[in-house]
């Protein structure tokens, strides 16, 4: 089964964070993708630029307009993703948890969609 | 000879190969990448060069050249190999049933097939390992199907090797007390295979069917190694009877055709007739096994020529058998459909209740989709609408989702 595990983040409590803990949360990353990649369960990763660098386009009758900003009104972005897959919802779960930012923010788990369907 | 047609062969000469050098100079994991290594030169230079007069023995020679620079760029790596690896020909110890045919390819792939499913894996393990050591494809060609970064399944198939290093297995057959189990692993992969190749014949995935046809290939070849395993003749039967119907399951653009919906004319008759006759006869003289049973239940489907005509009854007593001796919550699920389509749609909704407690079921989708379905024939139209959409809210397949959304707007 494939998942995105969408880490959540509130940039006003992570400039919070003392800077030796913001080290380790950053170290803690290369730590887990070493451990996804060596176990077969890694299929991509990426994190995101601060929200302040986001563009929001719209298209309105045809029309593209670009507007600076994030779509949502909210105070926690999403600060990145992982896309794995493992073989039981339990160890995607187990895995949620030892990405560091779970200690101080929260890591949604999302199954991803496939194509294949079975006969009804 | 077409590429097409080179394909086929290395794959059916991937095995024996690496039997061959696994049986002289043991260390699995490393005869593996050589013979891959070795069909992969074949696929790139026979098309052009022609095949050479002796395939098999050109890629032994080939394979055996690789495995040579391989370990002497890595001698510290052979010493351990060679220690850890006493290779034991199987021959010894493989004691073939009567009428079994023998020989040293033949057995070479059954073992093979053992081994990459050996129970140390996990079920994603055993499925890439035995596509690329028994099957013959590429880790390029198995991450493509199975929608992962090339990476990731190299990585996957490494790692298997490496387990199977450590648990200590050697290339031989496995105890006869063990052989039971071990078989019922093999076709639960070959299960597997099949199940992921079968789907949406449109849409991004469309190389996927390949899985498909790679599982009836590997089975008929477990067949004609185990002739005498009924259970191994009702998979082939089931994957042939349930493929047979490939061309009617989807639509035009991709969406699901239910069974009862199906243009029966776009059946695959020769299919039909093939596995029909092969569980028929199993059914005969061999033990009864889930794959069989399953196989029966899809011959009676096939065997009517409209949903109309279609013996419920016989389905339904198939069902009750199949759940005394092998109960399983899916096979409770569907057993549901057959007592509706018998005895009425209250009969499959009370049958579906005791699932409801069922911690495997709970909250998935199909309990869901069957519930909205017998509640539509029992003309309950809002309580079958809200289960569809439970049902379309809860898969994560997009072809299924797409079904179920558009049952749940049906007037």
């Amino acid at each position: 089964m494939k998942y995105l595990l969408i880490i959540h983040m509130n940039p006003a409590n992570w400039e919070a964070l003392p800077a030796d803990v913001r080290e380790e949360v950053m170290a803690g990353h290369g730590e887990f993708i070493k451990e996804l990649t060596a176990s077969g369960e890694l299929l991509g990763f990426a994190a995101l630029a601060d929200p302040s660098q986001t563009r929001t386009v719209r298209v309105r009758e045809g029309e593209p307009a670009v507007t600076d900003g994030p779509y949502l009104e909210a105070k926690e972005w999403l600060a990145g993703y992982y896309a794995i897959e493992t073989e039981t919802p339990e160890r995607a779960y187990e895995l949620a948890g030892q990405i560091p930012d779970a200690r101080y923010f929260a890591i949604e788990v999302r199954p991803v969609m496939n194509y294949s369907g079975m006969e009804m | 000879m077409t590429g097409a047609r080179i394909e086929d062969l290395l794959r059916d000469l991937a095995p024996q190969v690496l039997g061959v050098l696994v049986r002289r100079h043991g260390g699995f994991a490393e005869c593996e990448d050589a013979v891959q290594e070795a069909l992969l030169a074949a696929a790139t230079q026979w098309p052009g060069q022609g095949l050479p007069d002796h395939p098999r023995a050109w890629l032994v020679t080939v394979a055996t050249r690789r495995l040579t620079d391989q370990l002497r760029s890595d001698t510290a790596r052979r010493r351990r190999e060679e220690s850890a690896y006493a290779a034991t020909p199987a021959d010894e110890l493989f004691a073939p049933a009567p009428g079994e045919r023998t020989g040293p390819a033949a057995d070479d792939t059954l073992i093979l097939l053992l081994l990459c499913c050996h129970p140390a894996l996990t079920a994603p393990s055993q499925v890439a390992l035995t596509l690329r050591a028994v099957g013959g494809l590429s880790t390029a060609e198995i991450a493509h199907a199975f929608l992962v970064p090339q990476a990731s399944m190299a990585q996957r198939i490494s790692r298997a090797k490496q387990r199977i290093r450590a648990t200590g297995a050697v290339f031989a057959a496995p105890p006869p007390g063990e052989l039971p189990e071990r078989m019922s692993a093999v076709l639960h992969v070959l299960y597997l295979i099949f199940n992921e190749g079968y789907t949406a014949s449109s849409g991004p995935c469309l190389q996927r069917t390949e899985l498909t046809a790679e599982a009836i290939r590997l089975a008929r070849e477990l067949r004609r190694l185990r002739p005498g395993d009924g259970e191994v003749a009702g998979l082939l039967a089931l994957m042939l009877l349930t493929d047979a119907r490939r061309a009617a399951r989807t639509g035009p653009d991709g969406e699901l055709v239910p069974l009862a919906d199906q243009d029966r004319s776009r059946w695959q008759t020769m299919a039909i007739a093939e596995g029909v006759e092969l569980i028929t006869d199993t059914l005969r003289r061999a033990e009864l096994g889930p794959y069989q049973l399953q196989a029966a239940i899809a011959a009676v489907h096939a065997e009517a020529a409209t949903t109309a005509d279609t013996d419920w009854r016989q389905i339904l007593s198939l069902y009750r058998v199949l759940s005394r001796l092998f109960p399983n919550p899916m096979v409770t699920l569907n057993q549901a459909v057959a007592e509706a389509m018998v005895h009425g749609p209250r009969a499959g909704l009370a049958l579906l209740g005791t699932l409801d407690a069922d911690e495997r079921l709970a909250r998935h989708h199909r309990l869901y989709a069957v519930r909205a379905h017998l509640l539509e024939l029992a003309g309950d139209r809002d309580a079958a609408r809200e289960q569809y959409r439970r049902a379309a809210r809860a898969t994560t397949s997009v072809p299924e989702q797409r079904y179920l959304e558009s049952r749940a707007v049906r007037r």
